[in-house]
């Protein structure tokens, strides 16, 4: 069913119990074309495309817990592409442009609000580092200014401008064309859209192993049964290295908890976003009226979805050095993903040494805005068994090469 | 907040720490006769795994020792710490 004005209305008048289901449950059959493995935005997305731009039909997403139960539907929603290297920000804004008709596209309303992500700077060094991005991105036609103190003070007055705080701020980069979405109804949204397309969707069903033959994909192993296919893409995030060693290949990541917070609801009093690098914090309000936070991720390896209590406290630290007016608010919950670090703070959307097996991992702390332009980078990959100009460099050789994409503090912060 | 038996001050909280890494790599004597391969293995692959981690530690704000840890990476359970001898555990 199309979700439109006259079907809310009909849907109303039958005490909305009539609507039906948003997508399949099938079985899982015994061979696909193509298997994606995990049922996160990345993953879900990778479906979408594959069935609707490549005419790959017969394709299963396998997903161990519930769709969008990952990072998907754990992070802060920050949606920008304000990276400085070229091949970031050209992937960054597809993405960007996608998520901008990604509502009508997907027939879902995944609440896209480009409300604007300020990033703050407070020393010299900072400024010139925003002077010097906010140009990198606009010569690759992407909307970025210079904003000062001044008119901070005026568009977010709660924020603390004062020049005798211990981290002045100085001013800030503004994309006025970024912002949040919501995260779950990006995870529906594609799901729906992809079974409507023939895609199945499989939840509860984990992969226990990768069969291979030689340097060739033959198909996995799950607590479903074995299922065998020519193409296997795998799109799991935190758990990145432990399908690779099911695989029997190296990746350069390492897992880590990230965390995120939301206050209890309070009145419109936020606006927009904002992020500081030098303290380390993040900041906007949900539609509900909660504060949504984010903090930095544990400096050890984790696969726990929980993080530690002093990240907790050096977050908290950060939003109230930035609004004294949040310090008496109380925090609701809390929560933790497992993010997927690579070196260079950079995707890694590649071939691998086995031939039909495709690895997106690497997004780490700030992979949620790039769902659309992932999972279309990737459906790409996987059909042609090519990488698509835009992610050409985002592949594993670049560890040998050493052509790395240093985004690391380059890029406002790293979400 | 993990509590750490630092091998030569004990017991301390985990702010105390700095985290080092996968532990037992070291660096190869002749870099030059690897291939590009191996010489990214050396210094970006990482095992990564989900159980028991063999991993560095520095008592950053204690006695400034390196030092090892066995812990266990979804359950955070400890299961001993061990001093570094230079032989297997750079
Ligand atoms: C607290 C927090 C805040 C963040 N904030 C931001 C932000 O503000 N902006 C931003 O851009 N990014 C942010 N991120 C990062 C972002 O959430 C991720 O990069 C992105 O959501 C990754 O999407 P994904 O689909 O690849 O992964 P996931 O949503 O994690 O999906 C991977 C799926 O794979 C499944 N899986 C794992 N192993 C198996 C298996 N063996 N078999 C089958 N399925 C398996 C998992 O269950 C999971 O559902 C944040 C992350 C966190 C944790
Ligand atoms: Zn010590």
């Amino acid at each position: 069913m199309k979700y439109s004005a006259l079907s809310l209305l009909r849907n109303a008048l039958s005490h909305n119990r009539n609507w039906p289901e948003a997508w399949r449950s099938p079985k899982p059959k015994k061979k696909y074309d193509a298997l994606v493995i995990g049922g996160g935005g990345h993953g879900l997305a990778t479906a979408y495309y594959l069935a609707r731009d490549h005419g790959m039909k017969d394709v299963a997403v396998l997903e161990k817990g519930w769709i969008g139960g990952g990072n998907t539907g754990r992070n802060t929603t920050i949606v920008r592409s304000n990276y400085l290297w070229t091949e970031a920000a050209l992937l960054y804004e597809k993405s960007m442009q996608l998520w901008e008709g990604l509502s009508q596209d997907l027939n879902y309303n995944v609440m896209f609000s480009q409300r604007g992500v300020y990033n703050l700077g407070h020393t010299l060094q900072d400024m010139r580092d925003i002077e010097r991005r906010v140009s990198a991105n606009r010569l690759n036609g992407i909307d970025a200014e210079v904003v000062t103190a001044v008119q901070l003070k005026k568009n977010i007055p709660q924020l603390n401008t004062s020049p005798t705080s211990r981290y002045p701020i100085l001013g800030a980069s503004l994309q006025r064309r970024a912002g949040v979405a919501r995260h779950d109804a990006v995870a529906w949204g594609f799901a729906r859209a992809a079974d409507r397309l023939g895609v199945d969707i499989i939840q509860q069903c984990e992969v226990t192993g990768i069969r291979r033959d030689g340097d060739g994909i033959i198909g996995v192993d799950t607590t479903r049964g074995a299922i065998d296919a020519d193409r296997v893409g795998v799109v799991v995030a935190g758990h990145a290295s432990v399908l690779a060693s099911m695989a029997g290949i190296r990746l350069p990541i390492q897992s880590h908890p990230l965390q995120a917070f939301v206050s209890e609801p309070l009145k419109p009093v936020l606006d927009t976003v904002v992020m500081s690098n030098a303290v380390h914090g993040y900041i906007s309000q949900s539609d509900k009226g909660e504060l949504v936070i984010g903090a930095g991720i544990d400096a050890y390896n984790g696969y726990a979805q929980r993080g530690s209590f002093p990240t907790i406290e050096h977050a908290m630290q950060a939003i109230i050095e930035l609004f004294p007016i949040f310090s008496r608010v109380r925090m609701l919950r809390m929560w933790g993903g497992i993010v997927d670090v690579a070196p260079d703070a950079c995707p890694i959307i590649s071939k691998t040494p086995v031939n039909g097996l495709y690895f997106n991992c690497g997004w780490g702390t700030g992979g949620f805005k790039a769902t659309p332009g992932s999972g279309w980078v990737f459906a790409h990959t996987i059909a042609n068994d090519e990488p698509h100009e835009l992610n050409r460099a985002f592949d594993l050789q670049r560890f040998e090469s050493g052509a790395l994409i240093d985004e690391h503090g380059a890029a406002a912060v790293a979400h | 907040m993990l509590l750490i038996d630092c091998p030569w001050c004990g017991e301390r909280a985990e702010t105390e720490f700095s985290y080092g890494g996968e532990a037992g790599i070291t660096r190869p004597k002749d870099p030059a006769a690897l291939s590009d391969a191996e010489w990214a293995d050396y210094l970006f692959m990482r095992n990564n795994p989900k159980g028991a981690h063999r991993e560095l530690w520095n008592h950053s704000q204690g006695c400034r020792r390196w030092f090892g840890i066995e812990r266990d990476t979804l359950t955070y359970r400890i299961a001993g710490t061990f001093r570094l001898h230079g032989k297997d555990e750079g």
